[in-house]
């Protein structure tokens, strides 16, 4: 089994195999099962996110709260009314990534990528990229092996959650491992997945994690639009031969340093950052009230 | 290595909207449900650190007392859990705690009735996977990944040796065992994660050694 990105490369290269292919036997070498077994269930998670980017495009998604929902399809409309200026496909990751982030937030039925706050890059990133590339449904799913390898690697060495290592750990991760995805399904060599990974990682540190009234809405979801436009971007570079000065999992262990030295009211505390604004109390208030009495 | 599954993370399919504070709390209670054995009368419920301060937006109120419920992290139900367990007839409490605990996401469980009662620690370390730190008083650190077999025993020589005999006179392989204790001399918690699934007549055969007082087995999903 890889330890980290560049163990991961080296297995891959040497091999002559894609990240996907990597991660799918070590998946079976790991869990001692079959690899119809491992692909079948893959295949499920697939279907769960293609109903939930669905959802979020057409049906009307409300959050309990009311405060997200709706724009993923606002954005479909403006691409189809208006000359907009960034591409197509990256608009559509855009979009599906907030459809997606709109039905978790509403209690939707999504699959973690690599948690709900983060939900929406990597499928939202992949049914567009899809509509481009028209690949099969293998290998959709392959693409999702390549981003679990990613999002492996960097839960292993350093954190994924919002809690444990700010936002640049949640939607941090889950572009990273998008951007990789991007590249291969791209027809880029696992090298250029992994420059691809330290591009877009590079352009999450420092985020910190900061929800309004600890919903995970505001900014959870336009975090998460944003984490589609960088993983798609990151990916290009990285197929244009663009190569990250600092390497991979050295990015990854910045990251670790850095959320250790985030200070807990910026880790999913709403204490602090956007959720400390007077709207951001304004709103907390409204919501909740009066909070429960505190243990002994 | 924490994560080990690449199910780990992309998954778990799961009702939205926070993987450590909704599928994670939810696993947590789950979890000392199946401990408990049965559907309590009582539950009592602290959270620590962000579990504490976000829980009312993420739902891991009604996560927690869903998974104590014996719903899994895609269950619809989850969100009408807290009504569900009213009809049903528990009594729930929830708590908040100042405490500093070891990791963020942290919450303490209890859960009793007429015949008896368990408390366990959890903690939720992100994308739904979790940890369980405490078992009744016993520190430890499982994360139910793999089918698990919990072992009470009188804390005396040659314990060890008799159970791993039984796993390996029925060709069951162990992937990691802890084992901790309160006191010297008094109770024992042998925790064993099996690479195999096994079957009752394992679970019998474990019951039946001198000093064992009790024997579970339980994996998530």
């Amino acid at each position: 089994m890889f330890r980290n990105v560049a163990e991961l490369i080296e297995l891959a290269e040497t091999q002559g195999k894609k990240i996907s292919q990597v991660m799918i036997e070590a998946e079976m070498q790991v869990s001692q099962r079959s690899r119809a077994a491992i692909m079948e269930q893959m295949h499920r998670n697939l279907d769960v996110m293609e109903k939930a980017v669905q959802r979020g495009l057409t049906e009307d998604i409300r959050s309990h709260s009311g405060l997200t929902g709706g724009d993923a399809k606002k954005l479909q409309t403006y691409m189809k009314e208006k000359q907009f200026l960034s591409g197509p496909t990256l608009l559509n990751a855009v979009s599906m990534s907030i459809a997606v982030n709109e039905v978790n937030a509403a209690m939707g039925t999504i699959v973690a990528t690599p948690t709900a706050g983060a939900c929406g890059i990597v499928p939202g990133t992949l049914f567009a990229i899809s509509e481009k590339l028209k690949p099969t449904r293998e290998q959709m799913v392959d693409y999702l092996f390549t981003a679990g390898a990613i999002g492996y690697c960097i839960a292993n060495n350093a954190f994924i959650s919002g809690a444990a290592g700010g936002c640049q750990a949640e939607v941090g991760s889950a572009t990273a491992m998008a951007a990789a995805a991007i590249v291969e399904m791209a027809g880029g060599t696992p090298e250029q997945s992994s420059q691809a990974v330290a591009i877009a990682l590079k352009n999450m540190l420092g985020l910190v994690c900061d929800p309004v009234a600890g919903l995970v809405e505001v900014p959870c979801v336009k975090r998460n639009a944003m984490g589609a436009a960088i993983a798609t971007v990151a990916a290009d570079m990285a197929l244009a031969g663009i190569k990250s000065v600092i390497p991979t999992d050295e990015v990854i262990e910045a990251m670790y340093r850095i959320g250790c030295s985030m200070p807990s009211t910026l880790k999913e505390t709403a204490q602090g950052g956007l959720a400390a604004t007077p709207t951001g109390r304004q709103i907390e208030a409204k919501i909740f009230g009066v909070p429960m009495e505190p243990a002994q | 290595m924490k994560f080990q599954s690449v199910f780990d993370i992309i998954g778990p399919v799961m009702v939205g909207p926070s993987s450590s504070h909704t599928a994670g709390a939810a696993r947590i209670g789950r979890v000392a449900r199946a401990l408990f054995g049965r559907q309590p009368e009582k539950a009592e419920i602290t959270f620590y650190g962000s579990f504490a301060k976000t829980y009312k937006g993420h739902g891991s109120d009604v996560a927690t007392v869903a998974g104590i419920l014996d719903f899994a992290t895609d269950d619809l139900r989850l969100k009408d859990s807290l009504v569900i367990a009213r009809e049903a007839g528990m009594e729930i409490q929830f708590l908040l705690s100042e405490q500093l605990a070891e990791h963020p996401n942290t919450s303490r469980i209890r859960l009793s009735d007429k015949a008896g009662s368990i408390e366990v620690v959890g903690v939720s370390i992100g994308g739904g996977k979790i940890e369980m730190t405490n078992i009744n008083g016993f520190s430890l650190q499982l994360s139910f990944h793999a089918p698990t077999l919990l072992v009470l025993h009188k804390d005396q020589f040659g314990m060890i040796a008799a159970v791993a005999k039984v796993l390996a006179n029925n060709q069951i392989n162990v992937g990691h065992m802890e084992v901790s204790r309160r006191d010297r001399g008094g109770e024992a918690l042998m925790a064993i994660e099996l690479d195999n699934e096994t079957t009752p007549h394992v679970l019998t055969e474990i019951r039946q050694i001198a000093g064992v007082l009790e024997v579970s087995l339980f994996a998530l999903d």
